[in-house]
């Protein structure tokens, strides 16, 4: 019980967090994540977090769109009821184009947006950071720097002060349940 | 098409116009949207919904009928099978181009003066769908055993022709459906978690655990914002060869049979022009009394306004342009059964019909090169109807008069509708406005985090140095 999440700062702007999480990376954190209204560009980079991997998922999920309607097409038109009509034999590739393309955005579709989900670990009932005492802002204009418990440097007297110094105010102490 | 759509200052084209006019900060974009949510609910909304749930009772009460009797209540007849339905089915689906195109293409394109119409157009996209959908399902006749278009175990050990095009159209829609609802969804998680933020603040626990759950628990991480960007733009990928996929398949429904006034090549670019220049038409109708009453003149500017009305402009240009190839193409062909099929349009029984589509969609857009035409909301409203209602009877013209003069005289026909027809016709506006009408009073209809993403203050080397880039002439410009 009360074991600690990690420290929480409020800062005013876009530009405000940019140059804090600059500094907080600078002084040789890792665990640092931001919690912005919109996706404040660059900022990736600065915390370095890596490049997405959805787009994998996207991929698989279109080549299993192509296979499952090829191989459906093929098996019930031409394998388990042949149909012989409009002059084409039971199975012929370029009617059944429409139908694979289809087949194949659908599945993408799914695999980026379940992909998606499962990376950032959505949905989620709780999390910690929401205690923190302004944090219902940060849906609206407000822009927040949250240093992680599990961070090597980090320490619970000093990790506030650098946020503090950083130009970030609100610090607080977030507990986990 | 980029280069028509880019919106630039007349008086400096180097410099482009901003999203968000007068004095907007971040705090005031949310508070705009989301008063439109949590203020009481204003007496025009009860009666306009009240006037919409009645029109869409009235679809409720048509179809039950039908169902109960067989289509014979409708005016289909030998040899116009496809009446009315197969009308409103392309109508709605035309209509549903607009969101995917403007949340998707122009994202792809970066427009950004999208982000203030794209949440309303994809809203508006998916009842048009739901709207369409109704109609090719009661077309069926049978409607018990529709599941038979799908490819499911049935009583009859068959499976379904994968060949016709009437198939294909079965998974294009459904696709696009779910695509777009995928979409839609996506993008509204962010401002879904403002939504619960702020209606957990005023203490409305009920609404803001709704909200709540919808939203995901959605914190804003930057780690999410990287997924959710690229999943964002990877479905912007799939949705545009989709969009453009959706009514050249619908065209298929018309273009792979042999009758005359259908077989044509040039039908997939023209249903999909045509598709575009109807959905954008309808988004403007609703856009223009939405953007008045809800006071959201700094978020959809004239500058969006003209925007779309320059779309509609080219988009109705190319179908005029269709209009007049299809006669070309008539004579150029050589066969006697091609050139009636269009002479008679044009001047048969039906002619009124033809003149009505060839003056709402030829002419209307043609007041769109003047600059102050477009910027003058009210007009384009006016405008909007009229190719709303040339869009329609564009599709009563292909499918009506294609059918009613068949290969041999003695099989003419001339189809009148129903009342079934025409409560039917207007229940589906009554389900689509109600639809429209619930989104518009409970969720966010602008993409909140998106119009905040486009203003200068969003840009981290904005104000105060930080970084390189600070006083660069690129990031100067109309101050927000």
């Amino acid at each position: 019980m009360n074991r600690k999440w990690g420290v929480v700062a409020e800062f005013d702007s876009a530009a405000a967090i940019y140059g804090a999480a600059k500094k907080i990376i600078d002084k040789g954190y890792t665990r640092v994540d931001a919690h912005t209204p919109f996706p404040v560009h660059g900022m990736d980079g600065l915390l370095k977090q890596g490049a997405s991997h959805v787009g994998w998922f996207a991929a698989c999920g279109g080549l299993l769109g192509i296979a499952g309607a090829q191989l459906m097409m093929w098996w019930m038109n031409a394998v388990d009821y042949e149909i012989w009509v409009s002059g084409k034999r039971p199975y012929a590739w370029p009617s059944t184009i429409p139908i694979t393309f289809e087949c194949m955005v659908l599945l993408a579709a799914f695999g980026t947006l379940l992909s998606m989900f499962g990376i950032n670990r959505l949905p989620r009932l709780h999390h910690p950071i929401f205690k923190h005492s302004t944090f219902h802002r940060a849906t609206d204009d407000r822009f927040f720097l949250s240093i992680d418990s599990s961070d090597p440097k980090f320490d619970s007297q000093r990790t506030p002060q650098d946020l503090q110094d950083a130009g970030g105010h609100e610090v607080e102490l977030v507990e986990d349940e | 098409m980029t280069a028509i759509i880019v919106q630039d200052l007349p008086e400096n084209p180097l410099q482009r116009a901003p999203i968000v006019e007068g004095n907007e900060t971040l705090a005031s974009v949310t508070d705009t949207v989301a008063r439109v949510s949590e203020a009481r609910t204003p007496r025009g909304w009860f009666l306009l919904f009240g006037i919409s749930v009645m029109l869409l009772a009235n679809l409720g009460a048509a179809v039950t009928y039908l169902i109960w009797k067989g289509v014979g209540v409708w005016g289909n007849n030998n040899p116009v099978g496809w009446g009315w339905p197969i009308v409103n089915f392309v109508f709605w689906i035309g209509i549903g181009h607009a969101g995917t195109l403007i949340s998707a293409i122009l994202f792809l394109f970066r427009q950004k003066w999208r982000t203030s119409i794209n949440r309303f157009a994809e809203a508006m996209t998916i009842f048009a769908v739901m709207a369409a959908g109704v109609f090719p399902a009661i077309h069926v006749g049978r409607i018990w055993v529709i599941y038979w278009v799908f490819p499911l175990p049935n009583q009859m050990a068959m499976w379904p022709n994968f060949k016709s095009p009437l198939l294909w159209d079965v998974f294009a829609v459904s696709t696009y459906f779910t695509v777009s609802l995928l979409f839609w969804y996506v993008g509204l998680i962010p401002d879904l978690a403002t939504y619960r933020d702020r209606f957990a603040q005023r203490g409305k626990l009920l609404a803001a655990r709704l909200y709540g759950f919808f939203s995901l628990g959605w914190h804003g991480s930057n780690r999410h914002w990287l997924n959710y960007e690229k999943a964002y733009l990877i479905l912007a990928g799939l949705s545009t060869p989709l969009v453009l996929s959706v009514h050249s398949i619908v065209s298929f429904d018309f273009a792979v049979s042999i009758l005359p006034g259908w077989h044509t090549t040039i039908f997939p670019p023209y249903f999909v022009a045509g598709a575009i220049f109807s959905g954008f038409a309808m988004v403007i109708t609703l856009l223009v009394p939405a953007r008045q009453w809800l006071g959201l003149q700094n978020l959809v500017t004239l500058n969006t306004l003209d925007n779309m009305a320059k779309i509609i402009l080219v988009t109705g240009t190319m179908v005029g342009y269709a209009y007049g190839m299809e006669f070309f193409i008539a004579w150029y062909s050589g066969v006697e059964y091609e050139k009636y099929a269009f002479i008679n349009r044009a001047t048969g029984p039906y002619w009124w019909s033809y003149w009505i589509m060839v003056s709402c969609n030829v002419i209307s857009p043609q007041f769109f090169w003047i600059r102050k035409l477009r910027r003058t909301p009210w007009f384009l409203f006016i405008m909007s109807i009229f190719v709303n209602i040339g869009m329609w009877f564009e599709r009563f013209v292909i499918t009506i008069t294609s059918l009613h003069r068949d290969f041999m005289p003695s099989s003419w026909g001339y189809f009148r509708p129903t009342l079934i027809d025409i409560l039917t016709l207007a229940g589906s506006f009554g389900l689509f406005f109600t639809m429209f009408l619930l989104f518009a009073r409970f969720l966010p209809i602008l993409a909140i985090s998106e119009v905040k993403g486009t203003m200068k203050v969003a840009n981290p080397h904005h104000g105060h140095g930080h970084g390189v880039h600070h006083g660069t002439p690129a990031h100067e410009g109309a101050h927000v």
